[in-house]
């Protein structure tokens, strides 16, 4: 039994808008619609699913950047060796809980404040929680951009993010996030506005942190080939639920849900020979049955640790 | 068939900036035949919007041609007037932009914004034949006909970049050149447009240039290829050849470093270091700072650039040729 | 801090500097802008060291009492009854330059072709008052100078007053919205509803108002207004940066987030309005001076005043060295830093600056 770092339980996450300006109805836009998943110490999970399926949402409410609207969120507790709620702490809590989970982001010219050098970007984390001497903070801070590649360190340190490249600015995202020696790190992104030839560098970079730091990350993306590359496990999201969640390698070879299959099967492949087959789905039926089919909530295990949602599908297979 | 439709010869392209001038485009030479799709693939910077603006001579006002040619069915197109150039642009070349599906103007109905460019080409035509056009151009792309008279803002990116390509079709152009068409669109939907391109090209015998920084979608896309690094093509040939056995320790970064989800899991290999600054005097081969096998000629500077042919239509940069 | 460290913060710093040096270069309006107002801040610096290197000696040149009036030797004459004579086309013209009416002369023992000697006040510019005298005798151009020292006393502090109320209230808004950001922004409505002169008018009926208060008060008012309302929607664009979300992720407080992460972002909006505040405020100054509202011994909006008090005003050209030096130095003051507003418009809009 693998030890869980992270669980996440119905997960509900409502938006109000107002219909019109002169109207006081109000709907309710299901952003993140009762999601449950848990990612074990160690592990990495994709959450992928196209442009406004909630994965971003999702991503806020675990940083506890937005309030979630109703749902559990337990992390691991180092101290009692056991799962607690995280919606339970104070303040106090709250701030040193905070330590644990980092976010990094899509864009790389948007995620490091332009009036900030390296050196106090990188070191804001260590500032925020006062660990350590000045002295002993400067020195990790150049040790944590030898760990991310960026040598040597004295050239980096006083410059601003506008100097550098897109690919350098992620790895002063990843060490600042990193300096923390946080157990959990959610990805937005964070490779899709770099160049093909720097994207690999960065995820290696990321994976290899991962296995010597014992990083989790929550790996957000609209890449399926890329979620592969970097996560054990794959959930698949579509209008605020999840649809379909296993291991990444049973996923692709054997993927359940009509909405998977259209998406893998949407991937170009980079391979002139290749003849790719579109699976292709009705999506306005789709949509249809998963937000009016609420008899079937829930998600059933079809073995080896692959679930899929319970809604009847029946209709678009 | 084997007629060209597009020949760019030797084409030098500078930017005057105030830091200096920037080679965004040096000595490409490239062709693409009749009904052929000719993929231009390279990542952020390395000149391939460059390129495509040439053609089309909308670059920037700092932007200058300094050198080449570039001959569209027969017509040299550099140094033509602006009005001779603006009957070329829709006739003969028509463009879809990177992100062009955000720049319908929001206050007019989409169907009266393609009709102005037809009512443009085709001041002879009536109203009833202008809206037929478009109706079999929307069905062409895909989309319902009730599309002619929304407003951009209730389409969504995929039917607003669908009627982008309804309008790049109106005037029957011998040629398309799609700039990164589905960059910011989501996987399925840029599916959908792929598909929906192919179709048209197909049906229309189409002549297209498709610009990409995914490798996987140029070798769905297109029977010919170029690789495109800090301004120069590196390699060019039969899209298939290129997979098969790239010669350009660039290309083969590439189509290294590019996952996918058939096959087998691969460990992927990253390539190393930036791009040079286009505005630094290059020295030798530009390439020979990642080369993972650089020949001592190209360590010092002294190696040349340019293509040579290394089997039947298929060119790879010199330098790397020799280094293996 | 190693030294290889400092060797390379030095040379960013001064790549940054360069950098926006060359951008401002390309607005030739900022550079005259420039050129204007160093020009103002060299004459204000000047009369001090004038005063002190005893170049000039304070009772002669001071701009409030000093008082040295011109000798001049003027030929009497007799205007006519009737216009137009051989000599003068109309009344205006006698007595012409040089001359003295007999009629003002109140010393019986002088007559018509006679020289007279006395101090002429205002006198024209002669080489010892190169602009210059005043009613009471005393130099224009130190009056200049310091009317020139005023404005910018004046006109920065209130910019400064301004620009950071405004600033700190505009994060405020954007950052805490809700009832804070409803308050502010009714608050804005109002100041920018108040009609601006009036309120100093009866502002200064109940206060003697010298120059710093006013400054201040300036500074409250423009800092209170519509500038309120621009620097809350940069701020709001800034506060919905991943970097300042990755802050929060990490447990910045929101003091933090507010001073170290939005004020920054938005200082150089700010500056730009603080240039541009300062034309508002020389302005105004000259304004209330004008009126005679304002308890100061000297600026350039009094000294057209005294012009005007004295009866010069309306002379034309005849007496423009009373006028027409201070006008023009409000005008060009005022008009200076407005095109070195524009030049830093070139340096920090981002818009302008993607070329």
């Amino acid at each position: 039994m693998k030890k869980n770092l992270i669980e996440v339980k119905n997960l509900e996450k409502y938006f109000e808008t107002s219909a019109g300006l002169f109207s006081r109805k109000k709907s309710t836009i299901k952003a993140v619609d009762g999601i449950s998943f848990e990612i074990p110490f160690g592990e990495s999970l994709g959450l992928v699913g196209q442009s406004g399926c909630g994965k971003t949402t999702t991503a806020r409410a675990l940083c506890l950047l937005d309030e979630k609207t109703s749902g559990e969120i337990n992390f691991y507790n180092s101290d009692t060796k056991n799962m607690e709620s995280i919606d339970n702490l104070n303040d106090e809590e709250l701030k040193s809980f905070r330590r644990n989970i980092q976010m990094i982001f899509q864009d790389p010219y948007e995620s490091l404040n332009p009036r900030w050098n390296i050196k106090d970007i990188i070191l804001e984390p260590l500032n925020i929680h006062n660990i350590g001497s000045l002295n002993e903070r400067e020195d990790a801070v150049v040790e944590i951009l030898k760990t991310v590649g960026l040598t040597p360190p004295e050239n980096y340190l006083p410059r601003y993010p506008h100097e550098l490249s897109g690919g350098q600015r992620q790895r002063v995202s990843i060490a600042r996030t990193l300096i923390m020696k946080p157990k959990f790190v959610v990805c937005d992104e964070p490779t899709s506005m770099l160049d093909v030839s720097i994207r690999i560098s960065i995820m290696d970079l990321m994976l290899n942190l991962a296995k010597d730091l014992e990083v989790s990350y929550l790996y957000i993306t609209h890449d399926l080939a890329v979620a592969r590359y970097m996560c054990n496990r794959i959930a698949v999201m579509f209008n605020g639920k999840i649809v379909e969640i296993a291991e990444t390698e049973e996923l692709l070879k054997n993927p359940v849900h009509p909405y998977t299959k259209r998406l893998i099967s949407s991937i170009p492949v980079p391979d002139p020979t290749y003849e790719r087959v579109v699976y292709d789905i009705d999506f306005t039926e789709l949509e249809n049955i998963i937000s009016t089919d609420t008899k079937n909530i829930g998600m059933v295990d079809i073995g080896n640790e692959h679930f899929v949602a319970t809604h009847d599908v029946k209709g678009i297979l | 068939m084997d007629e060209n439709i597009l020949e760019v010869k030797n084409l030098n392209m500078h930017y005057e900036t105030i830091s200096g001038d920037v080679a965004a485009v040096k000595d490409i030479t490239f062709h693409v035949k009749k009904g052929e799709s000719f993929g231009l693939v390279g990542e952020s910077g390395c000149g391939k919007t460059s390129v495509a603006m040439s053609l089309v001579q909308l670059q920037a006002d700092n932007a200058k041609i300094s050198s080449g040619s570039i001959t569209l069915d027969g017509q040299e197109l550099i140094g033509l007037s602006e009005n001779e150039l603006r009957s070329v642009r829709w006739d003969g070349i028509s463009i879809v932009f990177q992100g062009a599906m955000n720049a319908w103007n929001p206050v007019i109905k989409i169907g009266e914004q393609i009709r102005e460019a037809i009512r443009e080409h085709y001041p002879n035509n009536t109203k009833l034949q202008n809206i037929e056009k478009i109706k079999e151009l929307f069905e062409m792309v895909g989309l319902s006909e009730t599309i002619i008279d929304r407003f951009p803002h209730e389409l969504s990116g995929g039917m607003k970049q669908r009627a982008v390509i309804a309008l790049a079709l109106s005037c029957n152009p011998k040629l398309v050149i799609a700039d990164e068409p589905t960059t910011a669109l989501d996987v399925v939907i840029q599916d959908q447009i792929l598909n929906e391109i192919k179709k048209v090209q197909d049906l229309l015998g189409l002549s297209l240039i498709y610009i990409s920084h995914d490798i996987a979608v140029i070798a769905e896309m297109t029977e010919r290829m170029a690789v495109m690094y800090a301004g120069r093509i590196v390699e060019s040939g039969p899209t298939k050849d290129i997979f098969a056995n790239p010669r350009h320790s660039y290309t083969r970064a590439l189509l290294e470093s590019t996952p996918s989800v058939v096959g087998d899991k691969v460990k992927l290999n990253s390539l190393d270091g930036e791009p040079p600054s286009l505005i630094d005097e290059e020295f030798g081969c530009s390439f020979s700072p990642r080369c993972s096998n650089p020949t001592e000629n190209c360590k010092s500077g002294k190696s040349e650039m340019g293509l040579i042919e290394v089997a039947e239509d298929h060119f790879a940069d010199k330098c790397c040729v020799e280094c293996g | 801090m190693s030294n290889i460290e400092k060797e390379a913060r030095k040379k960013i710093r001064r790549a940054a500097i360069n950098k926006n040096w060359t951008l401002f270069k390309q607005s030739r309006l900022g550079i005259v802008g420039l050129g204007i107002v160093l020009f103002f801040a060299f004459l204000a610096v000047l009369q001090p060291i004038l005063f002190l290197t005893g170049v000039w000696n304070e009772g002669v040149y001071d701009p409030v009492v000093g008082y040295e009036p011109e000798r001049f030797e003027l030929l009497v004459v007799e205007c006519p009854q009737q216009y137009p004579t051989e000599k003068y086309q109309e009344p205006n013209d006698c007595p012409a330059r040089g001359e003295v009416n007999k009629v003002l002369v109140f010393d019986p023992s002088v007559s018509v072709g006679d020289y007279y000697e006395t101090s002429l006040q205002p006198a024209p510019p002669s080489s010892k008052h190169i602009l210059g005298t005043d009613s009471l005798g005393r130099d224009i151009f130190s009056q200049l100078m310091e009317g020139s020292q005023v404005a910018f006393l004046l006109g920065l502090l209130s910019a400064t007053v301004g620009v950071a109320l405004s600033t700190i209230l505009g994060s405020i808004a954007a950052f805490f919205g809700g009832r804070v950001d409803a308050y502010l922004m009714r608050q804005s409505d109002l100041v920018l509803m108040l009609p601006f002169l009036p309120l100093l008018f009866i502002i200064s009926a109940f206060v003697e108002l010298k120059v710093w208060h006013l400054a201040v008060v300036l500074g409250i008012l423009g800092g209170l207004g519509g500038s309120v309302i621009t620097i809350k929607s940069a701020a709001l664009q800034v506060k919905v940066k991943p970097f300042v979300d990755s802050a929060r992720i990490t447990g910045g407080s929101r003091m933090r987030i507010l001073f170290s992460h939005i004020l920054p972002n938005v200082a150089p909006l700010a500056l730009l309005f603080m240039v541009f505040s300062v034309t508002g405020a020389i302005a105004s100054e000259s304004v209330l001076s004008f009126l005679g509202l304002l308890n100061i011994d000297m600026s350039w909006g009094l000294m057209i005043y005294l012009s005007q008090t004295d009866g010069y005003i309306f002379s034309g050209l005849k007496y423009w060295w009373l006028i027409l030096p201070a006008g023009l130095s409000v005008t060009f003051l005022a008009g200076g830093f407005y095109l070195v507003g524009r030049g830093l418009d070139e340096v920090f809009n981002p818009r302008l600056r993607d070329r």
